[in-house]
């Protein structure tokens, strides 16, 4: 499997604090990731950088096929180019439908002209009827999504995700708030989406990591502590010292 | 999934009711108001209160404009009258022009020599710069004797101001209030240099005998307030359903998920800046065709009508009609400009405390900025959220409602309350 996505050697401090710290990152296509750590290990700066919402100080994103650099691209640019996020808040817009929502997400061009005379086909529609019925939704496409509980906002923003149709997916803290059932479900759409996809998911609770069954790594102060699978992660002195011992 | 989940397409006009209920009421006012008219019906409402309609009727269009930039694109823009005012001064340009060198034919008429172009184009110019000290063209005038020339600098030229402004300041992420007292900024420059005598457009005294289209002097005034006022009924009309299909579909969905979470709106790949410049534009666009049908039927266009204040102004209609919805900027500034003009013009009767007189013409804007205050705080639908109460809408209202995951499943019922 070629790499979709190597991170090397970046670091971003603010106001002197360096919250990410010559941190580095290799993920390959169509793999599914987990990253751990403790509150402020810098998981979530990780993923700004790599949307482009924090330009680091220094070190390289290189992205792609044709290995593109993604520090010089603008945040639309690189959710074009096929990375998809979700936030640690489900933010979704609360003011407009879930059809709405699912509808603006879907992959299409994104300039204003195309926008303004667009129109969605038949097609266009069962995609987001499909992806409705695969977040639990389908008997809520025209409920204002302001309305709907924190799960199902959480879910629905998976849904946006999804249809964006990203290579790379990067889900903070997507089972925060859930109950246990929606957290299965959670795991189940996540596993899915892995298989045609890179994903990578940020979370605290450990029952839900051994559930995606994938290899894990841990951050700790803005660099890699340990990486492999979640037994030999947690086998590892520093580990538990740093955040299982807590 | 059956598809009757899903929205079916049905005709724009029956999708949107609210659309056509304007253009209803519209339809009627613009009839009825015309049968009440001195020119082609009865006689009831004077001339100059025709004007005053047809004015207020570009005042909604502007409304409008402002509702789509700020109501629904989040930019609350405080320039957008400075745009209005170029409208206005681009075709006061040819208005005057024109009527002008009739007028300087004509005394030309008399003299022995047919007149050069040379002596003609200096009369003209004699004529309009005389009161600022000078007798010749500014270049800015070079097309103000082609109608269709100066028609397009309506549009063009406030449509390219927004352009360069919108893309200067949207391109370094300049938001909010920062963004707010650049445009005041920007209108405030404009008719400062307005101001000088040597901008070109006559400085204070500005543009005047705009009432008057050149060579229909036989034409009554009672009859061309008519034409403006019908121009300006078709122009709102126009306006309202051009301004309902953007903001009905995936267009208007983006630009209210940008006033909502533009950071958000970033990373599901939409270019940001993109559609907030093709929005400002469009909008100084709309406002430079409601200023120049506006002024036509004011008669005079100077540069105090782009002061900061004329904006702000604006922003207030909206706000009290009811931002977020296009018919209530319409009621907004339709009412809020009507009223004012009773006020202010002097038919509010003064209310005298013994002590101290309350004389309408000063306390109208004290009135106005307090209602403003308590719109703001306590209605903040505005006008237009009346209607909610008729057609019960009801919209979940929490924006930047955090509650912390942990207390997530409160939201649900807050939901369902
Ligand atoms: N914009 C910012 N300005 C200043 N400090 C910041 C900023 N963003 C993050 N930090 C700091 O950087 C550190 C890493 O933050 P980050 O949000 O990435 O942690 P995290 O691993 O996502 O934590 P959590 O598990 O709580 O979500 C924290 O100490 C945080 O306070
Ligand atoms: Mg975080």
């Amino acid at each position: 499997m070629s790499t979709l996505l190597e991170v090397s050697g970046v670091s971003v401090s603010f106001d002197g604090f360096k919250a990410i710290n010559n941190l580095s990152f290799q993920i390959a296509e169509r793999e599914l990731r987990a990253v751990i750590g403790p509150n402020g290990a810098g998981k979530t700066t990780f993923m700004d950088i790599i949307t482009g919402k924090t330009k680091p100080d220094e070190g390289r994103v290189i992205y792609g096929d044709k290995s593109v650099s993604l520090l010089k691209m603008s945040e639309s640019k690189i959710a074009q180019a096929g990375v998809g996020r979700k936030f640690q808040r489900p933010t979704v817009f609360e003011d407009q439908s879930v059809f709405d929502n699912l509808m603006m997400a879907l992959k299409k061009t994104r300039g204003p002209l195309a926008v303004l005379f667009f129109k969605p086909s038949a097609e266009d529609n069962h995609k987001v009827a499909d992806l409705a019925e695969q977040i639990g939704l389908s008997g809520a496409l025209h409920r204002k999504s302001g309305e709907l509980s924190h799960g199902q906002k959480q879910w629905l923003e998976i849904g946006m995700l999804l249809a964006q149709e990203p290579r790379l997916l990067l889900v903070d803290e997507p089972a925060a708030g859930m109950t246990p059932a929606e957290r299965e479900h959670t795991t189940d759409i996540l596993r899915e989406a892995a298989k045609t996809r890179a994903v990578v998911v940020v979370e605290h609770d450990m029952e839900f990591v051994r559930r995606l069954n994938c290899k894990v790594t841990v951050l700790h102060e803005g660099s890699v502590l340990a990486e492999g699978s979640l037994d030999h992660v947690t086998k590892n002195e520093q580990v538990i010292e740093v955040y299982l011992g807590r | 999934m059956t598809d009757a989940a899903l929205p079916r397409r049905q005709p724009f006009a029956l999708r949107f009711p609210s659309v056509m209920i304007f253009l209803a009421i519209l339809a009627l006012f613009t009839v009825g108001v015309t049968i009440l008219s001195e020119g082609f019906g009865i006689g009831v409402i004077s001339t100059s209160f025709i004007k005053t309609l047809g004015k207020t009727l570009c005042l909604c269009l502007v409304a409008l404009a402002m509702d789509l930039v700020w109501g629904y694109c989040g930019i609350l823009s405080l320039g957008h009258m400075a745009f209005f005012g170029l409208g206005g001064y681009a075709i006061g340009m040819w208005l005057m022009y024109a009527r002008t060198e009739i007028i300087v034919l004509e005394s030309l008429a008399a003299a022995p020599l047919p007149p050069t172009p040379q002596e003609v184009s200096d009369g003209i110019a004699t004529q309009i710069f005389g009161v600022v000290g000078s007798s010749e063209f500014p270049p800015i005038w070079a097309f103000a004797h082609s109608l269709p020339l100066q028609l397009a600098a309506v549009v063009i030229v406030p449509g390219l101001l927004a352009l360069v402004f919108g893309w200067l300041a949207f391109r370094s992420r300049v938001t909010g209030v920062y963004l707010s007292i650049l445009t005041q900024a920007m209108t405030l420059a404009l008719s400062l240099h307005l101001f000088q005598n040597d901008s070109g457009l006559r400085g204070n005294n500005g543009l005047s005998g705009l009432q008057n289209l050149p060579g229909l002097d036989d034409v009554p005034q009672a009859t061309v307030s008519l034409w403006f006022f019908w121009a300006s009924a078709l122009a709102l009309g126009l306006g309202y359903v051009l301004c309902a299909w953007i903001v009905s579909g995936k267009f208007g969905s983006v630009i209210r998920a940008i006033r909502d979470d533009e950071a958000r709106v970033r990373f599901l790949g939409y270019p940001v800046e993109a559609f907030k410049l093709v929005i400002f534009t469009l909008t100084a666009v709309i406002a430079g065709i409601a200023g120049a049908l506006y002024y036509p039927q004011a008669g005079i266009i100077n540069p105090a009508e782009i002061a900061p204040i004329a904006s702000i102004y604006l922003a207030v209609w909206v706000a009290i009609g009811g931002r977020g919805r296009l018919y209530g900027a319409v009621i907004g500034a339709a009412f809020v400009s009507l009223v004012s003009t009773w006020f202010t013009g002097g038919q509010a009767p003064d209310i005298n405390l013994g002590v101290y007189t309350i004389s309408w013409v000063d306390w109208w804007t004290v009135l106005l900025g307090l209602s403003f205050v308590a719109v703001t705080l306590y209605a903040p639908k505005g006008i237009g959220g009346l209607i909610d109460l008729i057609t019960e809408r009801k919209s979940p209202n929490r924006h930047g409602a955090s509650l912390g995951p942990d207390q997530g499943s409160l939201r649900e019922q807050e939901a369902e309350k």
